[in-house]
């Protein structure tokens, strides 16, 4: 980028100096991957003798196969599945929704709509942890403890993707909707063919933040899958630790903890234009 | 802002925001009201009838000495892992942006640790400085410093922040690193004509034409800091030793689901939820006049 190369840009020594201190930070930010990764490579007494090994082992497929195959109280595997459809659950599901409510409130005129907008508005406000308690003895009083669906809609119950619809479809030309009307068209159609193309960059962003959003999810999962075979990854890992005194299973916890990353780095990195993108649309 | 051209129809629409409709009245404003409703009452020992105390629970609380602990501790703990994050994030940010070439590579790098969930972070964390078996604690101790998060409050404050900071890095880097790129370079240039030092340009002009960036960050990390960190806390010390790690959130979870005070839950659910209420008006207050740009 040529507008960038200017007079402040350092050279010589300072460029090391800038490559030096960032690669610092580089350094800070993957030594406790990298430990996790040697541990998930190395055999229990390895570990348990401390110091353990800073370099791998040769127990690689040995721990992600036991992790995966028969885990500690259920298969990692049978975990990420969970985690991949809560996650894809959580993110097909709000995208649709709130497509849908935004085109209502943005192309219609229909009685109730500005309160309607005000109530999603004030969903903003409220993340899940704050309602925990009385959002469980919903979940629990519709039998949807350890069930998909359990799940997943307290944590769609929000509205900050229809904001962002909403204000996406605000900047679509007036022409288009009246070309539409003109040519007959019905709403649907116009919706089908005309606004969703135009969205696509827009939901594949938003795609992006909510899969990890929903693949990280924490506090929820915890409290509502008592049964080990609904247990996410990334709940499940804090489930392997033995309670009292007995030393925990390091070489397949850590295994499962690399597992559990690899899917949402795998997204972050992969689509990283449109990760940044939706970072920074959610925050507007 | 409205439409223009609208369609005509009553059915259709209602029937568009019906699923929303449903989904958030049934998960988020009927918890939400319960939890509303909750505060006001105490049910008996046997949760058979619930006796309306009016303020009682959150008259309670706010004189209950464990409660304003936590909200002491939950203040030190959000402003730490606030300046810690944005601290690092900002140094990094301003680095890779006097690079001409190579940026995008730390920055794909340096965003890492955002796909890495609060929990994830915490075992990472937990897994180097456990007591028996952590690398840092057993390097630490042929160094001479005896480390024990599990019985010193202050070390276990120490290892929640930096887990938690560690996690927000990338976040926080990606936003410092476009308000950087967004600041013109011929001011800078301008500046370093004058003879102004790299130091001097950054205390003058980038620091101050950051400042949007800055204080949407400090809004943003605190909230984060308030109820996405609740991973962290879990699985690092499960707010101990002696409650010196319990924040806010934590102790909503602890009270309500461990402890079945569901009352006091409820009550400091609104609390919290009175918090974020404030928080929330700052931030958009903030960015209404921020898209007058």
């Amino acid at each position: 980028m040529a507008d960038r190369t200017g007079m402040v840009e350092k050279r010589g020594a300072g460029l090391w100096l800038t490559h030096l201190g960032l690669i610092i930070g580089l350094l800070f930010i993957f030594f406790p991957i990298w430990l996790a990764f040697v541990a998930s490579t190395v055999s229990q007494p390895e570990i348990v003798q401390p110091p353990m090994p800073l370099l791998p082992g040769d127990q690689f497929f040995e721990n992600y196969r036991k992790a995966l195959v028969s885990g500690i109280n259920a298969p990692v595997a049978w975990m990420m599945l969970n985690s991949l459809f809560m996650a894809l659950g959580i993110a097909i599901g709000k995208i649709i929704i709130s497509l849908l409510s935004a085109f209502a409130i943005v192309y219609f005129r229909f009685p109730g709509r500005k309160t309607f907008f005000w109530l999603i508005f004030l969903t903003l406000m409220l993340p899940v942890e704050v309602r925990i308690v009385p959002t469980y003895e919903v979940v629990a009083n519709f039998g949807m403890l350890n069930s998909y669906s359990g799940l997943i809609f307290p944590l769609i119950a929000s509205a900050t993707a229809t904001f962002l619809f909403r204000q996406f479809f605000m900047t679509v030309p007036d022409e288009l909707a009246e070309a539409a009307r003109v040519d007959g068209a019905r709403p649907m159609r116009f919706f089908w063919d005309i606004l969703l193309p135009m969205s696509r960059t827009n939901i594949a962003a938003l795609f992006v933040i909510l899969f990890i959003y929903g693949w990280n999810q924490y506090l929820w999962p915890l409290l509502i899958t008592t049964d080990p075979s609904m247990n996410t990854i990334v709940m499940g890992i804090k489930q392997m630790f033995p309670s009292g005194d007995d030393i925990a299973d390091w070489p397949v916890i850590m295994a499962t903890s690399i597992l559990a990353m690899i899917p949402p780095v795998i997204v972050v990195v992969g689509m990283q234009r449109l990760f940044i993108r939706g970072l920074v649309d959610s925050e507007k | 802002m409205e439409k223009r051209v609208t369609f005509k129809g009553l059915w259709l629409p209602l029937l568009l925001v019906l699923p929303q409709i449903v989904i958030t009245a049934v998960f988020f404003f009927y918890p939400a009201g319960q939890a509303i409703w909750q505060s006001l009452f105490i049910p008996d020992p046997f949760g058979l009838s619930m006796q309306y105390v009016g303020l009682g629970n959150f008259e309670y609380l706010l004189g209950n000495s464990y409660y304003r602990a936590s909200f002491v501790t939950t203040a030190v703990f959000s402003i730490l892992v606030t300046v810690v994050s944005m601290g690092i994030a900002l140094y990094l940010a301003v680095l890779a942006d006097r690079l001409i070439k190579g940026s995008g590579v730390y920055r794909t790098l340096l965003i890492w640790p955002y796909a890495v969930a609060p929990a994830v972070a915490g075992v990472l964390w937990l897994f180097m400085f456990n007591t028996r078996v952590g690398v840092v604690t057993w390097y630490l101790g042929v160094l001479g410093y005896d480390w024990n998060h599990v019985l010193n409050g202050g070390e276990a404050m120490g290892l929640v922040v930096v887990a938690s900071a560690w996690g927000r890095i990338s976040y926080n880097f990606l936003f410092f690193l476009a308000g950087l790129q967004s600041i013109p370079k011929s001011v800078i240039e301008a500046a370093a004509i004058d003879g102004a030092h790299f130091w001097t340009r950054f205390r003058t002009i980038v620091f101050p034409l950051l400042s949007p960036t800055t204080f949407f960050l400090l809004v943003v990390n605190i909230v984060y800091a308030f109820f996405e960190t609740f991973g962290v806390i879990h699985t690092i010390t499960s707010g101990g030793p002696q409650q010196s790690t319990t924040i806010l959130v934590y102790k909503v979870f602890s009270d309500g689901f461990v402890g079945q005070d569901l009352g006091s839950s409820a009550a400091q659910s609104v609390i919290l939820l009175v918090i974020v209420g404030l928080l929330t008006i700052v931030q958009f207050k903030y960015i209404e006049r921020r898209v007058h740009y």
